[in-house]
C-alpha cells in the first residue's frame, strides 16, 4: 500500500487513534477488576 | 422490558453484562469490515489523494464528541427532571470517553489539516467550538471529583452539562454560520451527501462502528460507576456500624 507523500500524517493519525482507544479500554477494565476486588473484600467483611 | 426495571441498578448491570459481548463483537466486526475499506478499497480522492483516508477516523470521532455530549445532555435531563437513578451513572461514565473520542477528533484533524491546509491549528469557528467541547469535557469529569457527595455532584453536573449543550449547534452550524477553514457539512445535510458512494460507505461502516465501541464503552464506564456506588454505600454503612 502506498500512502504517499504525507503517509506520516495518515499513519500517525492512526496510531493517535489506536493509542487512545487501547489506553480508554485498559483504563476502564483496570478500573474495573480494582473495584471488583474491593467490593468482594467489602462484602466479605460485612458477612463477618 | 419496563424503564422503571431498568431503574434497579442491580438489574441494569446483569443486563449490561449480558449485552456488552454482542455489543463488543459487533463494534469488532464492523471496525474490521470499516478498516478493510478505508485503507484498501477506498480510492485515493481527487483533491486530497491518500490523505483522504484520516476522514475515516476523524470524521466518526467528531461525530462521537457530539453524541457523547447529546448523550449526557439527556442524562442531564434525566437527573434534574425524572430523577432517574442510573441518568448521572450515564453521563458521568459517558465523559471520559466522550472526551476521548473529542481529542481524537482534534489530533486527526490537526495531522489531516497540517498537509491540507499547511497548518495543524486555525482559530476558526468550528476547531475553537471543538475545543471548547473538549474542555467542557474535562471540565465535568474535574467537577464530578471535586464534590464528595454523588447527589449535590449530580445536581451540578446536570445543571453545568444542560448550559453547555448551547455548544453543540454552535459546533454544527459553525461552518455555515461564520467563514471557517474547516468544510462545509458533506453528509447531514440538506440534498444528501455530497461523496462519492466509493468514500461515502466506508465512512459510514467506520461510523457505525465506532459508535458500537463507544456504546460498549459506556457500558462498561456504567458498570464500574455503579460498583463504586456500591463500595461508597457499604464503606458508609460500615463506618455508621462502628
Amino acid at each position: 500500500m502506498d500512502l504517499g507523500p504525507h503517509a506520516g500524517f495518515i499513519i500517525g493519525a492512526y496510531l493517535v487513534t489506536a493509542a487512545v482507544v487501547a489506553g480508554l479500554v485498559a483504563w476502564l477494565l483496570v478500573d474495573r477488576a480494582r473495584l471488583s476486588a474491593q467490593l468482594k473484600r467489602l462484602e466479605k467483611a460485612q458477612k463477618r | 422490558m419496563a424503564v422503571a426495571t431498568l431503574a434497579n441498578p442491580t438489574r441494569f448491570s446483569a443486563l449490561a453484562g449480558r449485552l456488552l459481548p454482542f455489543v463488543l463483537a459487533a463494534a469488532l466486526i464492523t471496525l474490521a469490515v470499516g478498516l478493510y475499506l478505508s485503507l484498501f478499497v477506498a480510492p485515493a480522492d481527487y483533491q486530497q489523494g491518500e490523505t483522504v483516508r484520516i476522514m475515516f477516523i476523524h470524521v466518526p470521532a467528531a461525530w462521537l464528541s457530539m453524541f457523547g455530549y447529546g448523550l449526557m445532555a439527556v442524562a442531564a435531563l434525566g437527573t434534574l427532571v425524572w430523577r432517574h437513578p442510573l441518568a448521572d451513572v450515564a453521563a458521568k461514565a459517558t465523559a471520559p470517553i466522550g472526551a476521548a473520542f473529542t481529542f481524537i477528533a482534534l489530533a486527526t484533524g490537526s495531522l489531516w489539516g497540517k498537509p491540507m491546509w499547511g497548518t495543524w491549528w486555525q482559530w476558526d469557528a468550528r476547531l475553537t467550538s471543538v475545543l471548547v467541547l473538549f474542555l467542557m469535557y474535562l471540565g465535568l469529569i474535574a467537577l464530578w471529583r471535586a464534590v464528595e457527595d454523588p447527589a449535590r455532584a449530580a445536581r451540578a453536573a446536570a445543571v453545568l452539562i444542560l448550559v453547555g449543550s448551547v455548544n453543540l449547534p454552535i459546533i454544527k452550524f459553525s461552518v455555515d454560520w461564520w467563514w471557517t477553514l474547516h468544510q462545509p457539512a458533506s453528509v447531514f445535510r440538506m440534498g444528501g451527501p455530497t461523496i462519492h458512494p466509493s468514500l461515502l460507505v466506508p465512512l459510514l461502516v467506520m461510523a457505525g462502528g465506532a459508535t458500537l465501541l463507544f456504546l460498549a464503552l459506556v457500558l462498561i464506564g456504567m458498570r464500574n460507576e455503579l460498583m463504586r456506588r456500591r463500595i461508597r454505600a457499604l464503606g458508609l454503612r460500615a463506618a455508621a456500624a462502628r
